[in-house]
């Protein structure tokens, strides 16, 4: 990822049990209920690259309808919006680096 | 009335293509299209450009039509993203093999330039490539191009070349004199053309029963789909021995891949991909790319095609109706015909004849003989001028010019029998 | 038994699915999330336990009782959670759920598929850190995560400010609410919109509140554009103010969104009749008096069907099974449905004073884009190239746009855009927005994953 920093922000539930997974191959603790949307947007600005320009792209409607937020989940593709992280999930946002 | 040189029935690509030829040599050419230019089979076909694979006597259109592929940025002012990316068909029993083996050997004098390749080779050139595949063959002329924006195209550069070409056009009564055609629309308006084109498509065998000639024309609907877009691995057209699976991936990254039919109904114009091909054509495509089980589908499609009983079209002359001329029921392999069958079309049209071969699409190989007149036109045709694979004769020839007066009269009788007939409310 | 399908278990759907088991049937409930109440009313995963005060503010209350309501009717009904639709025709769905692909019949079909923001696309809406409002709402009722520690909230409806409330109350430094509606619409709307009853002063306390808190609140405003501070991130919002004053205003996310579009892609793949609806500007599935389509067996209820609000919702959902109750002989509802369709119409009343005065929809906005604009955020078409389809080519039909352009092929399947795409042909082609036609539904409802055949395949 370019840039770090979150979008999101967490503002209640934080006494929630660790999930542990991996985003980009490094190891992070998220919350059981997270969304992979919200496990990558609380760590880093960023889901995915465009497609189609030099843009990237973070997510939009977040209830599962405008499908910007796909990534990679145990190398399959999936909506982070609608997709809760599970213990040992291997997220990858270099979706588009390989078919 | 206006009257033009030709009148065409049918904006798909061959009526298209036809209204561009003509107009670019001058005629005054009308284009109606019932819908919208290349809304059925031209414009939501699979998009391969391919001449590999096709039955022998399609080939000579074939490369003449890859000649005027190669040419759309200067006919059209676009290239309809033709991308001559090679088309790849692929073994997967030695018994296919050796089909593709002698195919290649059959073609050879069409120039087809027919790679063949064997098991490990094709592994090391397509590794995306399923397991099961012992080979394949390679024409590296081959591509494919977006349908959506073909026909469009030839209608716009044969509107700007002099043609008329109108949508939303529906013919409702047709009739013909002998000396000319009469054509009226739904909406009132009514044109005089001295030619008639049937590029009718799936309504071909229609336009064709107004003029006594009783074709079995079917309907046939391609399932087609397309994943989201993905890295851009697959570079040839992909088809398969027997024709289950095809597949292409554009350079964007969507792969589209069709297998099987869905459902077409000729009269309320409308076609649907069904779900459960839909989820066998998506079988077939893992078993061919593995690698595309992580993608997914955004959008199924399908469109009315003709199809002829012997799996391939009808071109030529009417053998019933001086001056027209029919080119409909391309089976779902018209795309790449397409354009050479409009310049075909032109050549019939305002010739008489054409250089390519065509006599193996003569409507003659389903019309019965339904009265004298039809036997005396067809006798005469057959009987008079060469045939067979050096050219074809046109209307001319078909006329019953020294036919006895009385045949004569029954001729003219049979278009009577068949005038105003009204074949779409 | 009858086979009875609900799709959509949002207010609509769970009312609906309440009245046909009071009545003794067992219908099968398709819902595409992992629990029921659909967007509005929708619940945090199991681990987060958040106060429903908190979440649902002054609906709390009524989003318990619904919630309630589902969880009461567990053992009763046929609940397929987590289950999608791809593809229907005649009585037949297509659907994936966790195990796979499988089909469905039914003989009675009720759908409420509720509705998403309509999206205006201004310079900057694909950057990361833009969301729609509903999606800054759903991050904050499933997720507990604000869009951002600084948002602005922009473009119209009555989700402006409540959204914007609901982050205030939460804690959050809300930026600005933008909204381009000017305010002297919302007074003269005022004595219609009481047809609403408590709603309409909420919307006040909502303001007042915002006020209150020192929350910069603008109207009758013209977006110009989002732009990004460094690394391609959200940091402007750069607005002309109602007296033409370009403006700017700090922030790091931005919530958006101009009223809401039904999701009609079901029924549309079902072939029911769809009529443009000139005070909303979308088209909607045509129903009668008592929610039923122009096809047999079909019925509709909620936002999907006619954008009137989860009060609506639930009793349009309940209007829907008693349609069907009375169609199969079970008995005479039409006293019932009166009674429902007065409780219903003053809702509609309160959209249309909503929709037509208070907050207008800005459709210049897309129509006067500059052609640089990308409209379709999922293929990366910009308007330009839709206008040069429509004026270069002579295409005049959104459908055709979409063939020539690409607009609306991408993975949304043009939710998101088919509103400014039909908005920028009409204009291009000098049209009434109603003769643009409308974007056809292709199958799969939302993409399909390849991998469930061939594990079907695999069983």
């Amino acid at each position: 990822m370019a840039d770090s920093g979150a979008q999101l922000v967490r503002i209640a539930g934080a006494e929630r049990p660790p999930v542990r997974c991996r985003v980009n191959g490094q190891a992070i603790s998220a919350l059981a209920g997270d969304t992979v949307l919200t496990v990558v947007l609380t760590q880093a600005p960023r889901l995915r690259k465009f497609e189609f320009g030099d843009g990237y792209r973070a997510g939009f409607c977040l209830m599962g309808a405008c499908q910007d937020c796909w990534v990679e989940v145990n190398n399959r593709r999936v909506r982070a919006c609608s997709t809760l992280v599970a213990d040992n999930m291997d997220i990858s946002t270099e979706i588009g680096a390989r078919a | 009335m206006t009257s033009y040189d030709v009148a065409i029935i049918g904006g798909g690509i061959v009526g298209s293509s036809a209204a561009l030829h003509l107009a670019l040599r001058g005629s005054r050419v009308l284009l109606l299209e019932r819908g919208r230019i290349g809304s059925q089979a031209s414009g939501v076909n699979y998009g391969g450009v391919r001449r590999q694979g096709r039955h022998v006597a399609e080939l000579p259109i074939a490369v003449r039509s890859r000649k005027i592929w190669e040419r759309l940025p200067e006919l059209l002012g676009t290239d309809c993203e033709f991308a001559v990316s090679g088309h790849l068909k692929l073994a997967v029993t030695e018994a296919q093999m050796a089909e593709l083996q002698v195919y290649a050997r059959d073609t050879i004098e069409f120039g087809l330039d027919l790679e063949l390749i064997g098991k490990q080779e094709i592994r090391r050139r397509y590794p995306y490539l399923g397991e099961n595949v012992v080979g394949g063959s390679f024409c590296p002329g081959d591509g494919h191009a977006n349908p959506r924006l073909v026909a469009p195209a030839f209608a716009r550069a044969a509107a700007k070349a002099g043609a008329e070409a109108v949508e939303a056009a529906e013919v409702v009564q047709l009739a013909a004199d002998g000396k000319s055609f009469d054509l009226r629309l739904a909406d009132g308006r009514s044109f005089r053309a001295a030619r008639l084109i049937n590029a009718a498509g799936a309504w071909g065998s229609k336009i064709a029963e107004t003029f006594g000639e009783s074709i079995p024309e079917d309907v046939m609907a391609p399932n087609m789909a397309v994943t989201e877009p993905l890295p851009y691995f697959i570079v040839p057209n992909i088809g398969v021995c027997g024709g289950g699976i095809y597949l292409r991936q554009i350079p964007r990254g969507n792969v589209i891949f069709g297998a099987g039919e869905g459902r077409a109904d000729r009269d309320t114009i409308r076609a649907r991909p069904l779900p459960e091909v839909t989820a066998e054509a998506a079988r077939l495509a893992l078993a061919l790319v593995p690698r595309l089980s992580s993608a997914h589908i955004i959008r199924t499609w399908s469109g009315i095609e003709g199809r002829m009983p012997d799996g391939i079209p009808v071109i030529g002359p009417s053998t019933s109706t001086p001056g027209l001329y029919h080119a409909f029921g391309f089976c779902g392999h018209g795309f790449q015909l397409g354009p050479a069958v409009g310049a075909i079309l032109a050549d019939l049209a305002l010739d008489g004849e054409t250089t390519t071969p065509i006599d193996p699409f003569s409507v003659a190989r389903f019309v019965k003989a339904e009265n004298s007149l039809n036997t005396a036109v067809r006798f005469q045709a057959e009987s008079g001028g060469r045939r067979g694979l050096h050219g074809s004769r046109g209307a001319a020839e078909h006329l019953p010019r020294s036919t006895p007066g009385s045949v004569k009269a029954a001729y003219l009788d049979s278009f009577l029998r068949h005038l105003h007939i009204t074949y779409r409310g | 038994m009858l086979k009875i399908v609900i799709v959509g278990a949002g207010p609509a759907g769970v009312r609906a699915a309440e009245r046909l088991v009071r009545a003794g049937h067992r219908p099968v409930v398709i819902d595409e999330n992992v629990a029921a109440g659909g967007q509005i009313y929708r619940r945090p995963p199991a681990e987060l336990h958040r106060d429903p005060k908190d979440l649902y503010g002054f609906e709390a209350e009524r989003a318990c009782k619904l919630h309630r309501t589902f969880d009461e009717l567990a053992g009763s009904i046929d609940y397929r959670p987590s289950t999608s639709v791809w593809s229907a025709e005649g009585r037949r769905l297509d659907v994936i759920d966790r195990d796979g692909a499988s089909h469905l019949l039914w003989d009675r079909l009720i759908l409420a598929t509720g509705a998403m923001d309509r999206v205006i696309p201004i310079p900057g809406w694909d950057m990361p850190g833009v969301f729609t409002l509903g999606g800054a709402q759903v991050s904050m009722k499933y997720q507990a995560c604000a869009i951002g520690a600084r948002p602005v909230f922009l473009g119209t409806g009555p989700l402006l400010y409540l959204i914007a409330y609901q982050y205030m109350k939460a804690g959050v430094d809300v930026a600005a609410v933008l909204d381009t509606a000017p305010l002297s619409g919302k007074v003269r709307a005022a004595p219609t919109m009481m047809a609403g009853g408590t709603a309409l002063l909420k919307g006040l306390y909502y303001v007042a509140r915002l006020v209150a808190a020192g929350v910069t609140i603008r109207s009758g405003i013209t977006p110009v554009a989002i732009d990004a501070s460094s690394g391609q991130r959200v940091g402007v919002v750069r607005y002309t103010t109602g007296e033409g004053k370009i403006t700017t205003i700090a922030c790091d996310a931005v919530g958006m969104g101009f009223g809401l579009r039904s999701e009609t892609q079901l029924a549309d793949l079902l072939d029911v009749q769809f009529d443009f609806d000139p005070s909303l500007r979308q088209w909607l599935p045509a129903v009668d008096a008592w929610g039923r389509s122009s096809v047999e067996g079909i019925y509709l209820a909620g936002d999907g069907m006619q954008l009137a609000g989860a009060q609506a919702a639930e009793l349009s959902g309940a209007r829907a099974a008693e349609a069907v109750l009375h169609d199969i002989g079970q008995y005479d509802a039409r006293r019932i449905v009166r009674s429902l369709n007065r409780r219903i119409d003053r809702w509609l009343r309160f959209r249309d004073a909503m929709a037509s005065r208070a907050f207008p929809f800005p459709h210049q906005l897309a129509q006067q884009c500059d052609d640089s604009l990308m409209i379709c955020r999922c293929e990366g078409i910009a308007a330009g190239a839709m206008r040069e389809a429509v004026r270069g080519q002579g295409q005049a039909e959104i459908n055709r746009v979409k063939a020539f352009t690409r607009v609306g092929m991408g993975r949304c399947q043009g939710r998101v855009c088919q509103t400014a795409a039909a908005e920028i042909t009409a204009s291009a082609a000098g049209l009434d927005i109603s003769m643009v036609s409308r974007l056809r539904g292709q199958a799969p409802i939302k993409p399909l994953p390849m991998a469930v055949f061939r594990e079907e395949a695999a069983q």
